[in-house]
């Protein structure tokens, strides 16, 4: 009996915030505990110190104030569909769930339910076409880009030519990790290197079998797709083998500090892309320690500012808020609904001087959004461990992937989409 | 009072032998089963059917499943996981291969193939019992989850190794895919729940049953006084199975829509459904009822509680709620080793007496 009392004491308080709620509501769907909290943690960090700054220094956004529900997933499905639907009725505006398995289950509900959902270099790629997916954008960058950057980067370390090397990818063996594999069986037959797949299973605690094969064969380079505890365990375990570190190259989500500092001197040298730049000394940082961390607003502990993947969050929370922004240009309303935030997402424009503006000045590239294309300029940036200083050094300035591979892969996935589900292509 | 066998006669032996005797019960039965088909759908929203109802309807199905074979005929297993997956991708690749057949004939059907596939896992349990069972069957969840993310012809070669329910009509109203209307979903868990719910309970009242119970007290006693072994233990095996596989494929076809098999049906998913007949209670359909239910329900009220009620941390939420949730384990299974079932047998034979004490 008390717990039926209290459960419906609990409904009814949420159908009374649901109620009183005349705001711009963001859903945050994070994930602080599991296996992938160490990277949940940090981004979701980000995102909402980011938009309570918005609130505190902006008062909001365009004048209507920021209203951020967080809901925690542990990067499972079951409870991201819970976190979807128990967020959905508050007026969510945009979803970034930070998981490609949620992601695979929300494009279907986004779409139906009418509401953004924005995969920031994650997610199902061959939502870059914007025809087919209306609902979903995954700007700046998506993995076939990634795949294709590292390649590029390989090809201009290797005096251009990759033929007779061979590449091995270690990907976390789900949607997420088997999404570069198409795209790198394509470049492989392309520039002439053999390509073999090496999976490792959720959460990817035990990766001994996997090291021992890379031992064996010795590929001249191996590609990683990991996330959580995942990359921590095979950046130490390539450290037991003595692979050479600067060989070993992890995509966005494998590089940050969390994941090389357990291996110590051992990860020196390891290589990782970012769709973003590091920079501690960004002006925004110091606005958010000064009007919410010392406000003691902070997101979780207040620690992570200006790591990696807190960059990360905070920079998606920037473009959700552009977005935001734009739509409310577009429309001229304050109190936008998620359809206008999709049009202001598909209008969506990031320049150096806007970027400059808002105070993290070069923290992504340039890029444009329109109805046909989802996906941004797909740049990315390769960055090496140096553990003694314990930082990320830049190596390169934005490399471009090879567009003319990676469209024809998303005209293809999009097109197999559209056929299976009746969807004519067109715009909104 | 009222909850009395006294002045309620049976003239037939149909009668004597129905399922609820007392003339309460099989008014209250009624009455759950008109709230839940005539009520409820009125008032079903998203959030409900998505967060409570579907999840325990379908983990309802594969709690029942599991009690079939580990409660009632005394094989434990830990591969029900491998056989949700079973039947997930059994109604995938029915539903993309014949699109025109009905989904509902297609769930069935996906039971069906557990069935078979469970039965074969099920040969070892004639040489081994015990936890030697429980490990050969955590060999076939193993292999099961492996076999689904290697062969791609299971997940029709997509590229993200993922399947995804298409759209699926019946009596003109989508049941699986984005457009299902909250009250359709519930309905076709509730109607399979139901009808599995009736055939276990009278198998397990029937002959069939009676094997199955002589068989779990004690295999030797079973076969000396005329039991096959191998009929019981292997028809528990596929019964099990066929519930368990509708089970996957509800879960997957109407309650995820997309579904990954490594995260969704893992070594996870087979301790969740054996610690709900745990703690429902081992041989007892309405354990198994209680037993999903409080798994599945309770975390979501302790997040309700806490996250919206009191607007504690979501990190430290889930962590209270593992604390609770597994200390009300211990709580339960301390005080009543036999189950949430066997509380509600105690508390029935209480009613009886009450209000006089002895």
């Amino acid at each position: 009996m008390t717990l039926k009392t209290l459960t419906t004491l609990a409904l009814s308080g949420v159908l009374v915030a649901g109620t009183a709620a005349a705001d711009l509501v963001i859903p945050d769907l994070s994930y602080r505990t599991g296996p992938y909290a160490a990277g949940g943690t940090p981004f979701s960090d980000g995102y909402q110190d980011y938009f309570n700054l918005l609130n505190a220094r902006d008062g909001g956004i365009g004048g209507e104030t920021v209203r951020i529900v967080e809901c925690e997933t542990g990067y499972n499905t079951e409870k991201g569909v819970e976190c979807y639907e128990a967020t959905k009725s508050e007026g969510a505006l945009i979803y970034q769930p930070l998981s490609t398995g949620i992601t695979y289950q929300l494009i279907p509900k986004t779409t139906a339910d009418e509401i953004p959902i924005h995969t920031m270099g994650y997610g199902r790629t061959s939502a870059a076409n914007g025809e087919v997916f209306p609902w979903v954008f995954n700007y700046p960058a998506n993995y076939w880009d990634a795949a294709s950057v590292m390649v590029n980067y390989l090809l201009e370390e290797n005096g251009g030519s990759l033929d007779g090397k061979t590449i091995a990818l270690v990907y976390h063996n789900s949607a997420y990790g088997k999404e570069p594999i198409r795209t790198l069986e394509a470049l492989s037959a392309e520039h002439g290197f053999e390509f073999t797949q090496i999976a490792v299973d959720h959460p990817g605690q035990e990766q001994k079998s996997q090291w021992l094969q890379i031992r064996r064969e010795r590929p001249d380079f191996v590609l990683m797709w990991g996330w959580g505890v995942m990359n921590q365990v095979a950046v130490q375990e390539a450290s037991n083998i003595n692979f050479p570190m600067e060989n070993f190259i992890g995509n966005w989500w494998a590089g940050a500090e969390h994941d090389v500092t357990p291996a110590g001197a051992g990860a020196n040298g390891y290589k990782s892309l970012n769709m973003n730049r590091i920079d501690a000394d960004l002006p925004v940082f110091a606005d958010i320690t000064s009007m919410v961390h010392d406000a003691g607003n902070a997101a979780g502990d207040g620690s992570n500012i200006g790591s990696v993947l807190y960059t990360r969050g905070m920079y998606a929370a920037m473009l959700a808020a552009e977005a935001i922004a734009k739509a409310q240009e577009i429309h001229g309303v304050a109190d936008v609904t998620p359809a206008m935030v999709r049009d202001g997402m598909e209008a969506l424009e990031i320049t150096n001087a806007r970027m400059e503006e808002l105070g993290m000045a070069q923290i992504g590239p340039e890029f444009s959004v329109s109805c046909e294309n989802h996906g941004g300029s797909g740049l990315g940036i390769v960055q090496q461990w140096d553990a003694s200083a314990g930082n990320w050094v830049a190596l390169t300035d934005y490399i471009a992937p090879q567009d003319a591979v990676i469209d024809g892969l998303i005209a293809e996935d999009s097109g197999a989409f559209a056929a299976e589900n009746n969807i004519t292509p067109g715009c909104l | 009072m009222l909850y009395r066998e006294a002045g309620d006669y049976k003239t037939s032996y149909t009668a004597d032998s129905q399922t609820f005797p007392i003339a309460f019960d099989r008014y209250r039965y009624w009455v759950v089963l008109a709230v839940s088909f005539l009520v409820i759908p009125f008032f079903i929203t998203d959030y409900l059917v998505n967060a409570l109802f579907m999840p325990f309807l379908i983990y309802a199905i594969a709690a029942i499943g599991l009690n079939i074979l580990t409660g009632y005929a005394g094989q434990v297993s830990l591969g029900t996981g491998g056989f949700m997956a079973v039947g997930a991708y059994a109604c995938y690749k029915l539903m993309t291969a014949f699109p025109d057949v009905n989904i509902l004939i297609h769930v069935v059907l996906a039971g069906g193939i557990t069935a078979l596939v469970g039965t074969a896992f099920g040969l070892p349990s004639l040489r081994i019992k015990g936890f030697y069972l429980a490990v050969a069957t955590l060999a076939a969840q193993f292999f099961l989850v492996w076999l689904f993310n290697k062969v791609a012809w299971f997940y029709n070669y997509s590229a993200s190794g993922q399947i995804s329910a298409p759209e699926r009509m019946v009596f003109g109203v989508a049941v699986t895919g984005p457009n299902t209307p909250a009250w359709a979903s519930y309905l076709v868990c509730l109607v399979f729940v139901t009808i599995s719910a009736l055939i276990a309970r009278n198998l397990t009242r029937g002959a069939l049953g009676r094997q199955w119970m002589a068989t779990r007290d004690m295999d030797i006693a079973a076969e000396i006084i005329g039991v096959n072994p191998l009929k019981a233990k292997l028809t528990a095996f596929a019964v099990s199975s066929f519930f368990v596989g509708i089970s996957g494929a509800l879960f997957f076809a109407v309650y995820l829509g997309a579904v990954e098999v490594g995260e969704v049906f893992g070594i996870n998913k087979s301790f969740l459904v054996l610690f709900m007949i745990i703690i429902g209670g081992l041989g007892s359909i309405f354990g198994a009822f209680a037993g999903a239910a409080f798994l599945v329900t309770l975390p979501v009220f302790l997040k309700l509680i806490g996250v919206d009620l009191f607007g504690w941390p979501t990190d430290l939420v889930a962590h209270l709620q593992l604390v609770i949730v597994g200390f009300l384990i211990m709580f339960f299974l301390v005080k009543e080793p036999h189950g949430l079932a066997q509380l509600w047998r105690l508390a029935k034979e209480k009613l009886r007496l009450w209000p006089f004490p002895h």
